[in-house]
């Protein structure tokens, strides 16, 4: 009789936790800084090309799906490197009690979203004021 | 790669469902998964409804009633029924634990029982640990020495040492950490996982062991230790609270600094 293949055991229903659901979302957020910098790119071109085609890039970036962007992209930014200081700690041996690696994951995912808001907070009362 | 989509042969079909007697009380349903290699048929999840009243506090309390009362082809692993053998380490509720551990009454809504998640299935809750075992006795997990033993004694350590392998001697090979690592699910053909590398570290940190050395050179490697990339499930599954991934980051920082 041939021999039947194993079937493999599920495994996409594992829970999210902090631990996998942060992980993921390192990962995540890196891949989406990375297309970040291609935004960069262009704006620093347009910025070397002259007026009209900083112009141009100003108006893409300053439309409603551009501002939606650029908040993504600086709550990543956020995000990622306040994980990359947890990532540090824990590459020099420090944090993996349950409990601090708990505290440390909320504390990296509300910092990021506070980090968030005051960036953009000063950059509209000082936008503002120039004005 | 990592493959988020089960084979065909492994996709989950609707089950049957077992209704309770009419006069219990205290009904709960429990969700298990079924897969019967002698049948041709792929796996499904059949329903149980168990009467609380006349059943054990554990989910492994669970099972047995349904095995013995209900459905006697159910198919699992069981022993101690005290969380020292790691014979019953299933998935439930969405994470690894062991069913004589773990409290039905801890489980919101139906408690759903899952094998150890992406492991070959012998038979219903019964994975094929085979490979995990292999990789245990890949780290080689027994004292290696260079040195004649003391004439007239035991190779001796401090109270202190014998301190820092106490905990991780404690682990029972259930499976529960390593099969809970994402990583270990795309990469086990290549990554130890945390349940090896956890014993590595205890023979590595052993102050009797004179292969420290040799023991790293076999785990400096991209995959066979480096596939860790700190998610940290491992830690949160161990049944009994020992923490691989701290081992883990141990070996790599013992690796980093060797190299000065």
């Amino acid at each position: 009789m041939a021999k039947r293949e194993r079937p493999l055991s599920p495994f996409m229903h594992y829970r999210w936790q902090y631990t996998n659901t942060l992980s993921i979302l390192h990962r995540l957020t890196g891949l989406f800084l990375a297309f970040g910098l291609i935004a960069l790119v262009y704006w620093l071109v347009a910025l070397a090309g002259g007026p009209e085609q900083y112009a141009d890039a100003a108006a893409v970036l300053s439309s409603p799906l551009g501002n939606l962007a650029l908040v993504a992209w600086s709550l990543s930014f956020f995000y990622h490197f306040l994980n990359g200081i947890r990532h540090l700690f824990w590459d020099a041996g420090h944090g993996f009690e349950l409990k601090v690696a708990r505290q440390t994951g909320w504390a990296t995912f509300i910092g990021a979203i506070v980090l968030t808001a005051i960036f953009w907070t000063v950059l509209a009362v000082q936008m503002g004021g120039a004005a | 790669m990592a493959q988020f989509r089960l084979p065909e042969n492994s996709k989950i079909r609707p089950g049957k469902t077992y209704k309770a007697a009419a006069d219990a009380k205290d009904v709960r349903s429990f969700r298990i998964y079924r897969f019967d290699p002698e049948s041709g048929a792929t796996p499904s999840v059949d329903t149980y409804e168990v009467d609380m009243g006349k059943c054990g506090p554990m989910v492994l309390d669970a099972l047995i009633k349904i095995k013995n009362e209900i459905d006697p082809t159910l198919t699992f692993r069981r022993s101690c029924r005290e969380g020292i053998c790691g014979s019953c380490a299933m998935n439930i509720d969405g994470v690894n634990t062991l069913a004589c551990t773990r409290a039905s009454s801890e489980v919101k809504g139906d408690v759903k029982i899952y094998p150890l998640p992406h492991m070959p299935v012998i038979k219903d809750l019964v994975p094929d640990l085979t490979n995990f075992y292999a990789q245990y006795a890949s780290v080689k997990p027994w004292l290696q020495t260079r040195t004649p033993a003391p004439p007239d004694s035991e190779r001796l350590q401090s109270k202190e040492d014998q301190e820092k392998i106490d905990r991780p001697s404690a682990c029972i090979l259930c499976a529960c950490c390593s099969t809970s690592c994402p990583s270990y699910w795309w990469n086990s053909d290549r990554y130890l996982g945390p349940a090896a590398l956890l014993a590595a570290h205890r023979w590595i940190i052993d102050t009797r062991d004179e292969a420290t050395g040799e023991r790293l050179d076999a785990l400096e490697d991209p995959f066979r230790l480096y596939r860790c990339h700190t998610i940290m499930n491992c830690a949160e599954a161990c049944p009994k609270d020992l923490n691989p991934a701290k081992a883990i980051a141990d070996i790599k920082k013992m690796i980093a600094e060797r190299q000065h």
